[in-house]
């Protein structure tokens, strides 16, 4: 980075050298002033200042290009600050006078390593090396209009534009050296950050030197023809993280690592349950404390408390001297009436999918079995809890947070503040797990506000207890399945009813004539989002791979029982009621893997399987455990995950994501489980919520069935969709036991043995 | 009352003056500027705080200041020596051993700990000496497989520089300052 020796962004205007080239003129992007984080950018992301795009506007390509479309914005269900979010270009990459090139976009790097396979896809198709290409991410000043960086859907459709965009920007390169050269640009090729004329390499120019101190802007209208497959040198390639020296080393920031002059810790008073009102307080033991700063805002059961220190424990420790009483929660539900009043309060549904007649289906049916299913409310218990820096300087806000959607984040910044949101700025550093629930940005709102409120920048960082009571669940959920088999044993009757499940991945993928799947609640299962009626006595949303991971535990469950009322393995029935090739290609691929034959369940071996298409990635997933009956402890011994997610960008950072998938996945299906009592959340730290931990490691084998015809799609999430069916049908297989209630831990284990 | 403390941090003499109470991770991350380390639970459970005091891991979120005065601390800042890579931390970065990285210098330190005691160890040495460190993104299978190789790594280190030590096992060999 480079600045002025003042520090202050230097905007004089400069000679542009035109180029004779038709390309479509832009406007300028607007001189707007930020402060400078050059070389000492707390957030320690190699970043470009808005000063250095200038600079570098003036002395660059920069093509602008626009991601997505209908579809992107449908599923974001969010749009842009201007409501127009496919229409306009949305995104930009730039090659710099020095030849590097940058990729500007609004997704952040939370762990699923898209800092990575994005560069690949860059580099790839503008032909330099992979470590010539800065990723600027999640910031809302330099980066364009993001909705979120969620559903599996970064590679899906950002990376198909970015690829484009660097093909148009490897066209100009080409056209510029065309020029310089005096050689037809079909004589031209490019490598390693140089054009050069195909028959003699070594008379080759860099892109530094082609753009020198030009400033060419193009706006990509025709989407360009990218390379074939075949041709790829990087993409596709297993490549290891380029964040990983950062994340090794210390030198990786985080939202709590972020320090700003003068900044204060809060400590926020919290309820003791949700739905309690606040009815008094007494802060004055905490005032007493050296340094401390009291903010109260809001008065009754809107008052909002909060304790700043210089220090963050003494920030803590002074506000355990505050006194306060609460009116109690009127919530009366807990983790045993919980599912009682899912159904009661199931009102209306969406059909997901429907098709023949129901009544057919059960005329057709030899055998029919009916059974319900149920899964408990689960925190996304990311490893760094919900933090966010806000600093005010006068009309402009300055934000770091930890988010999975820093626009969203600005809009509700920029509102708190009474502010317009092109005068907040948010950044994020990098985001220590995100699994949906940093979709929601109660911290970054609380920042702004206790720094508006206290006249000093302000952390807000989420003890872990607060991360659990603030967390929006994954909604627990109830299912009631009913299917058919006829004389041939074939699923005839599919009558699928999800309770605030949420509805995706609900639709089944085997070809069933009949077949109905109603999802009340609505996508997200009532309370998430989208103006459902609450239901939930808490927060609740998307959860990696919302909706599916629970719909695929009752679906894969039930197709197991219908096996063994066929009579078949559940391998041999499952390849029987599919139609779908690909689905088919996929399980094969993860049976010639596993090498276990499939046996009529229960066959004492504690073989499972389950599939998936979790939007458009097919999974099939086999394990192995073993149960002891006694404690009625389950330990997955092995499990063997295929996946077929089209092209895929890095294949290493893939295995990542199915091994991360596969034993996250285990918390959920083995021992994660709210506890909450009349509103209270008792679960508060990891002694009460139990995650998977090294000694629950089963061998875990990736194996991805490559498919490079098919554009690439997502892969943060969908084979943890599977872990909670694939689970309950292995330990099924293993001591004839089905456990229909999610998670199935030692107590329902041994309750279900005991039923037997 | 506030008092002031001296140690080492990752090899420097250092001195806060505070009160000897508090927990050294926010000192360490507020008062020294050093956030390596990391908030992860406040109670001991996810072993994202964990820093070396004496070549022993702890939980820094539980551990007073007062507790480090005249020892010595290490850091994950301090891991690598100018600006080559520690063995773990090369191992950890090459086998894609970390994800959203939060967790990782917590693990990276426990795991030194680990080969300061027991050079060479097992898989499941590996597992049970980082049972209490979490890793939400599920990186576990790796980690183990890096600790391995960082173990492999700087055993051949010892066999050059031990001139003629027959049983690299037995060799004092991760202390931080042979390397």
């Amino acid at each position: 980075m480079t600045r002025s020796k003042t520090g202050k962004p230097d905007l004089r205007p400069r000679p542009e050298p035109r180029l004779n080239l038709k390309l479509k003129a832009r406007p300028r992007i607007e001189d707007d002033e930020y402060t400078m984080f050059g070389p000492d950018d707390p957030s320690g992301r190699t970043t470009l200042e808005r000063r250095d795009f200038l600079k570098l506007a003036g002395g660059g390509l920069v093509v602008f290009f626009t991601v997505g479309g209908g579809l992107e914005a449908q599923i974001g269900g969010a749009r842009g600050p201007d409501g127009g979010y496919p229409d306009d270009p949305n995104a930009y990459l730039k090659v710099g006078a020095d030849g590097r090139v940058t990729c500007f976009t609004g997704k952040v790097e939370m762990g699923q390593g898209i800092i990575t396979s994005l560069a690949m896809m860059l580099a790839e198709e503008i032909d330099v090396p992979l470590a010539s290409v800065d990723m600027v991410m999640g910031d809302t000043a330099l980066c364009p209009y993001d909705a979120g960086t969620f559903g599996s859907r970064t590679t899906k459709y950002f990376g198909p534009s970015l690829r484009q965009a660097a093909a148009e920007a490897r066209g100009v390169l080409i056209r510029l050296a065309a020029a310089k050269l005096g050689s037809p640009e079909d004589a031209l090729a490019t490598k390693d950050g140089a054009v050069y004329a195909a028959p003699t390499p070594s008379k080759k120019i860099p892109y530094a030197d082609l753009i020198g101190d030009r400033r060419i802007e193009v706006r990509l209208e025709k989407r360009p023809a990218v390379k074939a497959i075949a041709k790829h040198s990087v993409s596709g390639r297993p490549t290891p993280r380029t964040d990983a020296r950062a994340k090794v080393t210390g030198e990786a920031k985080f939202a709590g690592d972020i320090r700003c002059p003068g900044m204060l810790y809060a400590a926020i008073l919290r309820p003791p349950a949700h739905g309690a009102t606040l009815k008094s307080v007494d802060t004055s033991a905490a005032e007493k404390v050296a340094g401390v700063k009291v903010v109260r805002d809001g008065a009754g059961d809107a008052g909002f408390v909060a304790v700043l220190h210089e220090k963050p424990d003494v920030a803590a420790a002074a506000l355990a001297l505050v006194k306060a009483e609460f009116e109690p929660s009127p919530s009366k539900l807990d983790n045993g009436n919980i599912f009682a009043h899912l159904k009661e309060a199931a009102a209306s549904s969406d059909v997901v999918v429907e098709s023949g007649s129901l009544e057919e289906g059960a005329r057709l049916s030899a055998k029919t079995v009916e059974r319900s299913y149920f899964a408990h409310y689960v925190a996304h218990a990311p490893s760094e809890p919900h933090t966010a820096v806000v600093r005010i300087d006068g009309n402009q806000a300055e934000v770091w947070a930890s988010t999975q959607s820093p626009f969203r984040a600005r809009q509700a910044v920029a509102q708190e503040l009474g502010l317009p949101q092109e005068n907040v700025r948010v950044r994020t550093p990098f985001v220590g797990c995100g699994f949906g629930g940093k979709n929601q940005g109660g911290q970054i709102v609380e920042a702004a506000r206790l720094a508006k409120l206290s006249g000093r920048p302000v952390q807000v960082a989420w003890t872990r207890a607060e991360e659990f009571f603030n967390d929006s669940f994954r909604p627990a959920a109830t299912y009631d399945v009913r299917a058919g088999l006829d004389a041939a044993n074939k699923i005839v009757l599919w009558d699928y009813k999800n309770y605030h499940a949420g509805s995706r991945s609900s639709q089944p993928v085997y070809d069933i004539p009949h077949k109905r799947v109603l999802a009340y609640g609505g996508g997200f299962g009532g309370g998430g989002g989208g103006g459902s009626v609450r239901v939930h006595p808490f927060a609740t949303g998307a959860w990696r791979g919302p909706g599916s991971n629970t719909n695929i535990f009752a679906t894969e469950c039930h197709i197991d029982i219908m096996a063994q009322e066929a009579g078949l393995d559940p391998l041999a029935f499952r390849l029987a009621n599919l139609a779908d090739a690909r689905m088919k290609t996929v399980v094969r691929a993860a049976a010639d893997r596993f090498g276990r034959t499939f046996a009529k369940a229960p066959s004492g071996r504690g073989c499972g399987v389950a599939i998936t298409d979790y939007l458009n990635s097919y999974v099939a997933a086999m394990a192995e455990v073993e149960v002891d009956r006694a404690k009625g402890t389950v330990r997955v011994l092995r499990v063997v995950c295929a996946q077929d997610m089209g092209e895929c960008i890095n294949p290493d950072g893939a295995r990542m994501q199915i091994e991360g998938c596969v034993t996250m996945g285990l918390g959920y299906c083995l021992a994660e489980e709210i506890r909450f009592k009349d509103g209270r959340v008792l679960t508060e730290n990891y002694d009460s919520y139990d995650v998977p931990r090294f000694s629950w490691l089963p061998k875990i084998e990736a194996v991805i069935v490559d498919n490079p015809g098919l554009a690439p799609q997502g892969c943060g999430e969908p084979a943890v969709t599977v872990m909670g069916a694939l689970v309950a049908n292995a330990i099924h297989d293993a001591i004839g036991v089905r456990l229909f209630t999610l998670p199935m831990t030692p107590a329902r284990v041994r309750e279900a043995l005991a039923n037997k | 009352m506030d008092e002031t403390i001296r140690f080492k941090l990752n090899g420097k003499e250092v001195a806060v003056t505070t009160s000897p109470e508090r927990m050294l991770l926010w000192v360490l991350r507020t008062d020294l500027e050093h956030t390596g380390a990391k908030y992860g639970c406040g109670e001991g459970y996810c072993g994202a705080c964990t820093v070396l005091v004496d070549g022993r891991p702890e939980r820094s979120c539980q551990f007073p200041l007062a507790k480090v005065e005249s020892k010595s601390v290490l850091t994950i800042e301090g891991l690598s020596r100018g600006g080559k890579l520690h063995p773990l931390q090369q191992a950890f970065a090459d086998l894609g051993a970390l994800q959203c990285g939060y967790c990782t210098p917590g693990m990276i330190l426990t795991a030194y700990a680990l080969l300061l005691r027991k050079p060479d160890p097992t898989e499941a040495e590996i597992a049970d000496a980082l049972e209490d460190n979490l890793c939400r993104c599920g990186s576990y299978n790796r980690i183990i497989a890096a600790v391995r190789q960082a173990s492999r790594a700087l055993k051949m280190k010892v066999v050059k520089g031990a001139k003629g030590a027959k049983d690299v096992r037995s060799a004092k060999v991760v202390d931080h300052d042979a390397l």
